[in-house]
């Protein structure tokens, strides 16, 4: 069941901010991966203080690295269903999780930062992993 | 840190994705929510039993690892005298 939509705006914000697209809708990601060519990332927003209050942190600190995806997208599972659904279709075997990372080319996902990867790491930790996808794919 | 703990009051487990061996040999993968009176109490959870598949442990941890996990059952208890171990996901090798 979602959370009150004031609880969870500020979550949001904190990567939207970013210049970080957030997908609402199937259509809203249906579009964004027609358009999609090149590298994108797309980050499963959660309310889970845990995993999620190290997530957003750490993608922004990805995000100053020299080298970054062309194209960014987020949808927050557990709020958004129908948008998040959608978008996992596009991950091939890689199972759902919140939050998570995926990092795709041509449509294809090259890289993905699970749940289980985030959980008990610092922002820095996570931060390394996604520029190093960055750097193998984006570059 | 940024954003919100919403289950305050849990365990340092609680919303770690954990392994849970058992005594039988089966091996439970999932979200560890809670230890209590009913056992051990996991959401989202693959389950790899030695006798109904083919793949070793540890291949299937690895595909688990890279390919997240492959929850077939929403909620599973696992019961106390069953538990032999528990750890981290996140400290599989």
């Amino acid at each position: 069941m979602p959370y009150p939509e004031m609880m969870v705006k500020p979550m949001r914000e904190e990567v939207t901010r970013l210049g970080v697209e957030e997908l609402r809708s199937v259509g809203d990601v249906d579009a964004a991966m027609a358009n999609s060519t090149g590298t994108a990332l797309v980050f499963v927003n959660s309310v889970c203080g845990c995993a999620a209050g190290m997530a957003r942190p750490a993608l922004a600190r990805a995000l100053q690295h020299g080298v970054r995806p062309a194209h960014l997208y987020t949808v927050f599972a557990g709020q958004d269903l129908d948008a998040t659904a959608r978008v996992r279709s596009y991950f091939g075997e890689f199972q759902p999780s919140s939050p998570s990372v995926a990092l795709l080319k041509d449509g294809e996902v090259v890289a993905f930062v699970h749940r289980h990867q985030i959980e008990g790491r610092h922002p820095d930790q996570i931060a390394a992993a996604l520029t190093q996808a960055f750097d193998a794919h984006c570059a | 840190m940024s954003g919100h703990v919403f289950h305050p009051g849990h365990d340092e487990l609680h919303g770690v994705t954990v392994v849970v061996s058992t005594h039988d040999g089966r091996t439970y993968l999932g979200r560890w929510h809670e230890r209590g009176t009913r056992g051990v109490v996991m959401h989202d959870v693959a389950i790899h039993d030695p006798a109904a598949m083919p793949a070793p442990l540890d291949a299937w941890l690895a595909k688990q690892h890279k390919f997240g996990v492959a929850a077939t059952a929403k909620l599973v208890v696992v019961q106390e005298r069953d538990v032999a171990s528990v750890r981290p996901f996140s400290e599989e090798p």
